[in-house]
């Protein structure tokens, strides 16, 4: 493993509910600045990894390091709750939206600046006593979270309530709301999930344009092979908790393995429909 | 026309500090979805501090009446803010992730602990003070009924405004607001998001505290007496107050103590003085018969 350049390394990973395995000694890695998606049929344990990773759950075993670009490396499986966006600087999404359909387009995007509105209001102290700074600092997050909607094309609807915007709106707002946390790890869960083609095609747009204009390294789990085979640039596959490939997409669109657990059936078969389909 | 004129100024004066109780209620249902039962009385409590503070400050010969109500104003707040920060910390954040009935009936012991410190600590007889302030302005005299409007009316109702329009300034325009609006719609969200949602749902209780203290002092004032009995019922009609705005809505809040203030000092006008808890809590089930959200509410959102 080229250990220098991954953002983050998922090392001999298990999670155990009772006596059923979820996740069995599970490595990978994800590289900076790449994305990375991992897939698998339903029920594979993707979502339990990411639970993992986002704090959620506690590996019965295994570590989970996130080695920032500056330097330095964090143990994710020892941080939970706020933490995890705060000092670990980890994002996620998840299957089903999870906006805060009250709050307007741009409150959401507002409340995802929390930590550095946070550091300028002086914890609440000095935002209370009205100081400049502060006020600069709300005016800087107004800024950016409008820069952000303008982006994902909701500029016009920054005032509406979130949960009043169509379902792919809603999804690309997540993302960007995911960002305005200024993560150097975004996780998505199904990003694609529901969106019509057109609505993935920009998805995928968003998702290469943050890469290359943030550098954020993106960790994704998605069935939608249009999404994942157009825009990874490595893919893990896991199958009943355990990862069975790991590479390329060109690698992983031909690998027996894959389709056979895809398809429910041994390699043989699947060989044999590949060189069918050939 | 006057006495119904009269009945009505003095309707909006009760209903201020009922909608200023019941504001905490909703908020603290909002964000953790229970009834904090002690929390009429830590506007009890408000009225104690408040008197406490008062009497400290006359003894040490302070005469000037506008410094001695901003200081008892500011202090009371503060101090009961402590109370509502205690509170949450002892007794309902070890039962968050507990069964949903815990914090509920630890709430219920919250009340009792409270209700009875303050009757060991400042004894059970009833503590008036003499009226603060003094006077008032009359506004229609027809002869054989005055219609009056006093200063401690004004006081009360000015200061209930100002604390709503700061109050509601906040909710909806500062970074505490936004977070604390996240953290009622989904917690895990925002805490995902940074928001560090202990410290969001201990400054909820603060600040409900503060606006309860607020209410426990125009109490004060305005009837001239505490004692520590008081929560009990201005909790419970500030709770239904609460639920005819429509709970976790903070307009409804106040709405629906203005609505019971009303009710209460028209029946008591125009029927009977006994009857007026009858009349509220009657009216109280007749809306949620008919809009089971209160007023103001909105159907709970179903998350997928």
């Amino acid at each position: 493993m080229n250990g220098g350049d991954d953002i983050l390394a998922v090392e001999h990973l298990s999670m155990r509910f009772g006596g059923i395995v979820a996740v069995n000694d599970l490595s990978f890695a994800a590289r900076r600045n790449r994305i990375t998606a991992l897939i698998g049929p339903n029920g594979a344990g993707k979502t339990t990894v990411f639970n993992c990773i986002t704090g959620f759950y506690k590996p019965s075993s295994g570590s989970i390091r996130l080695m920032p670009a500056g330097g330095g490396m964090m143990r994710l499986e020892r941080l939970n709750d706020f933490r995890i966006s705060k000092v670990a600087k980890v994002a996620r999404t998840f299957q089903n939206i999870r906006l805060f359909p009250g709050m307007t387009a741009l409150e959401n995007l507002m409340v995802a600046q929390h930590n550095m509105l946070m550091r300028a209001s002086g914890f609440t102290l000095l935002g209370l006593l009205g100081l400049p700074s502060w006020r600069m600092a709300e005016r800087d997050a107004i800024e950016r979270a409008r820069s952000w909607l303008g982006r994902i094309g909701l500029l016009a609807r920054a005032d509406d309530a979130a949960g009043n915007l169509p379902y792919g709106d809603q999804r690309r707002l997540e993302i960007a709301r995911a960002m305005c946390t200024e993560p150097v790890l975004l996780c998505l869960d199904e990003p694609a999930a529901g969106l019509n083609a057109r609505e993935s095609a920009a998805l995928n747009e968003l998702l290469l344009a943050i890469r290359a204009d943030y550098g954020t390294s993106i960790l994704m789990i998605e069935h939608d092979m249009s999404v994942v085979m157009e825009i990874s640039d490595h893919i893990v596959v896991l199958d009943y908790g355990v990862k069975i490939a790991d590479g390329s997409p060109r690698a992983i669109r031909d690998d027996p393995k894959v389709i056979a657990a895809y398809l429910g059936t041994d390699e043989d078969t699947a060989t044999a429909v590949i060189e069918g389909d050939a | 026309m006057d006495y119904f004129a009269q009945q009505l100024i003095n309707g909006l004066v009760l209903g201020s500090i009922y909608g200023l109780i019941a504001i905490g209620y909703t908020m603290v249902y909002g964000i953790v979805g229970m009834i904090n039962f002690a929390h009429g009385d830590i506007f009890m409590i408000g009225g104690f501090i408040a008197l406490i503070t008062f009497l400290i400050l006359v003894s040490m010969g302070l005469s000037a009446v506008p410094l001695i109500l901003l200081i008892v104003l500011l202090v009371s707040m503060a101090v009961t803010a402590v109370y509502g920060w205690v509170v949450e910390r002892v007794a309902y954040r070890p039962l968050r992730h507990s069964f949903r009935l815990a914090p509920l009936l630890s709430a219920i012991g919250m009340s009792f602990v409270l209700s009875n410190f303050s009757q060991v600590t400042q004894g059970a007889q009833v503590k008036p003070i003499p009226p603060l302030i003094t006077g008032g302005h009359t506004l229609h005299d027809s002869g054989n009924f005055a219609v009056q409007l006093s200063n401690i009316q004004i006081v009360v109702v000015v200061t209930t405004i100002v604390l709503l329009a700061i109050f509601s300034y906040m909710v909806s325009r500062t970074r505490f607001g936004r977070d604390m609006r996240a953290c009622e719609q989904d917690q895990t969200m925002a805490a995902l998001l940074g928001v560090d949602v202990d410290r969001t749902i201990s400054m909820t209780f603060v600040i409900g505290a503060a606006l309860a203290a607020v209410a426990g002092m125009m109490y004060l004032l305005y009837y001239g007496l505490v004692d520590f009995f008081m929560g009990f019922v201005a909790g419970i009609k500030a709770f239904t107050a609460a639920v005819l705005g429509g709970i976790g809505s903070l307009p409804g809040a106040m709405l629906g103590g203005l609505a019971i203030g009303l009710i209460e000092t028209f029946w008591s006008a125009y029927f009977s003085v006994e009857y007026k808890d009858v009349a509220a809590f009657s009216i109280l089930i007749v809306v949620l018969i008919f809009m089971p959200t209160g007023l103001l509410g909105r159907p709970e959102v179903e998350k997928v």
